[in-house]
């Protein structure tokens, strides 16, 4: 860790100030320190946003406005939270510790960087951390890469849970900058890395994320968020599924699906859930929509150091996070065995 | 002196049986416990390390300019730029380091494996250290590297020379190749395991300063003293010239039994600069040193028609160093616990571009009864046995290598009694039969081994005129309960509550104590601390006897008893005198005892000393998402006396969590292009997770043995990991009907 400068912002004008005169904000810290001793995150000056009014959630019959400072504990504990947006309370409390998600923020959650392992060892030639570098990930171990909208410039992935719930719920993420506030939604957020994945998002780099808002439905009677990773808690997801459905006169009325830990992106898929509408809520109808999302994924090697495995697991995941969703038994986080 | 331990005594209801929570818990879970790297001096500098980023080859130079010009920098060390150090191998070798060359931190520019130090940084702040040290350039001429065992298994050699203290291969017995061929039924399996590392929560940290000649040192160690003998060898002192403490130590598993490099640098710099140093390590950093290493195994087990065992072989390859030839003890266990004629093991290395393996809990036998043990199930399960069934009927009640009987051996009673607590007769025996929902329900089992040793160690105990009693020897708790331990055998002697005994460890200059290593600190150190204070009773006796009008003139030894913090005469309770008073009598502020406690000899000959184990694993696995869920756990133990039910239990939970990971979870993963491993973080490197972890029951059957040692006492630092990732594996068979032999057990591997 190099050192730097560190000033707390007064207010929002002089945090959007800062930010466009170079500064990188950090809220929670929890991703952004670890980088800095990784000597990955090299940041002159520290702008720290914890002095900021955004800690709000407010929550009406039209929806839910989150600020970006509101903890991912406090967020997922929030009654009115769990009771109509479950599917996001339920992906958050799949995300890492209570201690962590007592310091993470809705902000620095959206913001986080990959857990690629050779993005994170600072020696290593790698295109996210410095462009053109070439990707060393490409043909090493990539069990935690992508298999769907890779590049042969990086083949990251996005690792959040709390994002891949806000994709498949149509939240938007509110940003403002010298230019004025802005809408941003959930899913166009995050990018693909293509030929630039030093980008992870669509942010400016003047910008500061100040809220979350959420649509009115919440997909509170039908949904799961069912994440498989290599222990039952404190992991990145291998796969994580966000299915939620509207189910009328048992036929699908409305269909979201978005998964995890499978691209540089939450990956969420229309034409997937298109194809479920009108069908009967059976594992026919969810394996279908599985191949529909599936059909362009691509491994990075085979074996338990590759990421064949995925595809299966993903297809695997979808089926039954909807069955769960349709059956009403949405995955426990606390009881981990998966039902 | 008479050192036998007599069950009769029974002084103090705080002695040896009793659960008496630790006596170091509050200090730690109120955070006043401090730890090596807790410690701080006025002007102390800070030390932080560069890590090499190639595998092997040479530095060629470096560029210090950037790292130079950040304020508060005193000092860089490389290897171009570093205080005379000692060349010859011998000057550097450690208690447990195997044959070869001990690794010298900064000797030459030569890169022996990807993390070797290769600059130091020495600043005011540790801040500015850390910033100095990414900014330090280093040049490197690589070279090809090898780190990725299965390409050179071709390489494959018996090494050399053997390491002190670890048997090799036994000598074949029988004809098992023969035998095999000829037997009724047989299996053949390869099991791999991947390289683990200890990861202990409390990184290494040393903190060193000179005083009047005198190299004194903050060092997180299994063994004050021997890192105190290694200090001097490696700067040219006499041993009474190094004084090394190491009072807590926050978890070893075996990876603070060698010194690691950030000690020799601490020192190092301390001596150069003039100033008390510490070094600290980081997380990735405690991935650049010992490990556990990656293993292949091969097992072929042959019955006859009864299941009978006719044969086994049991081949392990395994990794090491360029510049050490690692071992430990993988293939020993088959011949010790079953009863088989012909027997034949084999053990070879292969030399990597990494370091040194390390004894990881329960080293050799760890991995060994994990492929011995998941061999064991497909072969009772192919010749159609019950697995609890086939283990007892080939049970072996002498180790037929050493052709000696065990001073004990309660394995029947642990697999009897594990099973009913277990409930395994109720388990169905067909792969598959058992589901809940999309789960598929499994129980498996294996046995456990491990040794019961004594080591010579010393004690001392010093009982003050306030009636306390302080007992100290340079042994080490790493959270193992030593001095709980400590504390209950001396409340047994000198018949006072433990809230009046203090004990003191992790200090080079109390009497010598052997590495806090292989399960043998409680019977070795436990007996050094018994006949101390026994040695001190004599003393107290001889006190009493002497003072004028006492009721102890003319009474002997044995007519006396300490009880409730006095001295009495057996025959006459009443007639007693409280310890203070004797002291004060004596007119001493202190009276003090050493006493040294040994193996006997003779019974080393006569008999083979082992701990076992028996565990039983219930796992819940989703039949299409391959998620592996252990429901719960049964670990029956034959371990001799317990000393501390409370403590013990402890131990046993925390080898078979460990376990647990070593099936499920750990493993550290290799780029072989890079030569490193690149999870080196705990977020990345799995351990058990709490989720990860259900209740875990632990029974202690009774094995009373006063032939293995004075105390009777086995030890159980190990026996707890010993056999449970084979019952992991095992169970998960029982579940899928598959058998998956290649740890960890991810669930990739099973959908
Ligand atoms: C060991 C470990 C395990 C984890 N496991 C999981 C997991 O399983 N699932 C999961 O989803 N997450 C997991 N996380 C990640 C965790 O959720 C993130 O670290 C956290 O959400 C980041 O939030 P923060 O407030 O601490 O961000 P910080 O570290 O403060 O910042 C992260 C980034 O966001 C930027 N930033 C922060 N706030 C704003 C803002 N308002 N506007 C613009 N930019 C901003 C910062 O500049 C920085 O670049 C894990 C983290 C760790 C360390
Ligand atoms: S996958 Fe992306 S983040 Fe990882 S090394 Fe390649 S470019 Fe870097």
């Amino acid at each position: 860790m190099r050192s730097f400068g560190y000033a707390r912002a007064g207010s929002l004008a002089e945090a959007i100030a800062a930010r466009a005169a170079g500064a990188t904000p950090i809220a929670g810290g929890t991703n952004l320190i670890d980088l800095m001793k990784l000597d990955v995150a090299r940041p002159d000056r520290l702008l720290d946003l914890n002095g900021l009014d955004l800690r709000g959630i407010e929550i009406g019959p039209e929806g839910a406005r989150i600020g970006a400072l509101v903890s991912n504990a406090d967020l997922a504990a929030h009654q009115q939270i769990a009771a109509r947006y479950p599917l996001l309370a339920s992906a958050l409390l799949a995300g890492a510790t209570g201690q962590l998600r007592n310091a993470a923020t809705t902000g620095g959650n959206l913001m986080q960087r990959t857990r690629c392992y050779y993005f994170n060892e600072a020696d290593t030639p790698c295109n996210k951390r410095s462009p053109g570098a070439g990707c060393v990930a490409i043909g090493g171990v990539t069990r935690i890469h992508a298999i769907l909208g890779a590049s042969e410039h990086c083949i990251a992935v996005h690792p959040s849970d709390m994002c891949v719930a806000l994709a498949a719920l149509d939240a938007q993420v509110i940003a403002e900058g010298p230019a004025g506030e802005r809408a941003i939604p959930a899913s166009a957020f995050h990018r693909l890395p293509g030929d630039t994945p030093e980008r992870d998002n669509t942010l400016g780099d003047d910008e500061i994320i100040t809220a979350v808002t959420l649509p009115a439905e919440g997909f509170a009677d039908h949904y799961s968020y069912l994440k498989l990773r290599d222990r039952l808690s404190y992991a990145f997801a291998l796969v994580s599924v966000a299915a939620a459905l509207r189910i009328e006169d048992g036929r699908i009325a409305e269909a979201r699906l978005a998964l995890g830990g499978v691209a540089h992106k939450p990956w969420r898929d229309q034409e997937a859930e298109a194809a479920l509408i009108g069908r009967e809520p059976t594992r026919a109808a969810f394996a279908d929509a599985a191949a529909i999302v599936l059909a362009p994924a691509r491994a990075q090697g085979s074996g338990p150091e590759g990421n064949a495995f995925k595809i299966d697991l993903a297809r695997r995941a979808i089926i039954r996070a909807f069955d769960q969703a349709a059956r009403r038994t949405p995955q426990s986080q606390t009881h981990k065995q998966v039902a | 002196m008479d050192g036998m331990f007599d069950p009769s005594r029974r002084n103090s209801g705080d002695g040896p049986g009793r659960a008496l929570p630790r006596v170091d818990g509050l200090a730690k879970v109120t955070g006043s416990a401090p730890y090596a790297g807790d410690f701080a001096l006025p002007d102390m500098l800070y030390g932080v390390v560069v890590s090499s980023r190639i595998a092997r080859g040479r530095i060629t130079g470096y560029d210090l300019d950037a790292a130079l010009a950040v304020p508060g920098v005193e000092r860089i060390y490389t290897c171009l730029d570093r205080p005379r150090m000692p060349a010859s191998a011998h000057r550097w070798r450690d208690m447990v380091g195997p044959p070869g060359r001990p690794f010298r931190p900064l000797y030459d520019t030569r890169i022996l494996y990807a993390g070797q130090p290769v600059a130091l940084v020495i600043a005011r702040e540790f801040e500015i250290a850390r910033d100095a040290a990414a900014r330090v350039g280093v040049r490197y001429e690589a070279e090809a590297h090898a780190t990725k065992l299965e390409r050179y298994l071709d390489q494959a050699y018996v090494p050399p020379k053997k390491r002190e203290g670890i048997p090799p291969p036994a000598e074949p017995r029988g004809d098992a190749e023969r035998a095999f061929a000829e037997a009724d039924c047989r299996i053949v399996g390869e099991y791999v395991s991947p390289a683990e590392y200890h990861n202990p929560i409390e990184l290494f940290g040393s903190l060193a300063w000179w005083e009047g000649g005198q190299l004194k040192v903050y060092d997180k160690t299994q063994g004050a003293a021997a890192t105190a003998q290694y200090l001097a060898s490696v700067f040219g002192l006499g041993v009474d010239e190094v004084q090394v403490t190491s009072p807590f130590v926050g978890g070893a598993f075996g990876s603070a039994l060698r010194p690691q490099y950030q000690l020799f640098l601490a020192a190092m710099a301390a001596r150069d600069l003039d100033a008390p140093v510490r070094v600290q390590l980081t997380r990735p950093q405690m991935f650049s040193f010992g490990y556990r290493p990656r293993t292949r195994q091969r097992v072929g087990i042959g019955t006859d028609a009864s299941g009978s065992l006719r044969a086994i072989t049991h081949d392990a390859i395994a990794g090491t160093s360029v510049f050490e030839d690692y071992q430990e003890a993988v293939v020993n266990w088959a011949g010790k616990l079953y009863a088989c004629d012909n027997v034949r093991t084999g053990y070879e290395l292969v030399k990597l571009n990494l370091y040194s393996p390390q004894d990881t809990r329960a080293p050799g036998a760890a991995l060994g009864l994990y492929a011995l043990e998941a061999a064991i199930d497909e072969m009772a399960h192919a010749s159609g046995v019950d697995p609890v069934a086939f283990r007892l009927a080939n049970d072996s009640d002498r180790d037929r290598d050493m052709d000696l009987p065990y001073t004990s051996k309660a394995l029947r009673s642990a697999l009897e009694q594990g099973a009913a607590a277990f409930g395994w007769n109720e388990r169905s025996p067909t792969p598959r039969g058992t589901r809940d929902g999309h789960t598929l329900i499994g129980h498996g089992m294996a046995s456990g081994v491990w040794d019961a040793m004594q080591m010579q160690a010393s004690a001392v105990a010093t009982l003050r005129a306030d009636g306390r009693l302080e007992v100290g020897s340079a042994t080490a708790d790493m959270g193992t309960g030593m001095y709980t331990v400590m504390v209950q055998v001396a409340a047994d002697t000198l018949g006072l509550p433990a809230a009046r005994i203090t004990a003191r460890l992790g200090d080079s200059s109390l009497p010598m104590a052997p590495l806090a290593g292989g399960s043998w600190s409680a019977a070795s150190v436990g007996a050094a601390v018994e006949n101390a204070t026994l040695a001190l009773a004599t003393k107290l006796h001889a006190i009493a006897a002497r003072l004028p009008d006492s009721a102890f003139v003319g009474s002997r030894f044995d007519q006396v008893a300490f009880e409730d913090g006095e001295l009495r005469l057996r025959a006459a309770p009443e007639r007693a005198i409280r310890l203070e008073a004797l002291l004060a009598a004596s007119g001493d502020d202190a009276i003090t005892a050493t006493a040294k406690a040994a193996p006997d000899p003779a019974s080393q000959k006569r008999w083979a000393r082992n701990t076992h184990g028996a565990q039983f694993v219930e796992v819940g696995v989703d039949e299409e998402l391959g998620v592996v869920q252990v429901r719960r756990v049964v670990a029956a133990i034959a371990a001799g006396r317990i000393i501390n039910p409370l403590t013990a239990r402890s131990q046993i939970i925390g080898g078979v969590v460990m376990g647990i990971g070593m099936a499920l979870h750990e493993e550290a993963m290799l780029d072989d292009r890079l030569g490193r491993m690149v999870n080196r973080n705990l977020g990345e490197y799995h351990v058990p997770a709490h989720a990860d972890i259900p209740p875990i029951e632990v029974i202690f059957v009774d094995e009373p043995d006063p032939e293995v040692n004075q105390l009777g006492v086995k030890g159980l630092g190990e026996i707890g990991i010993v056999g449970t990732a084979a019952a992991v594996a095992n169970a998960i068979f029982n579940a899928t009907g598959r058998r998956v032999r290649e740890l960890p057990i991810t669930l990739d591997k099973l959908i």
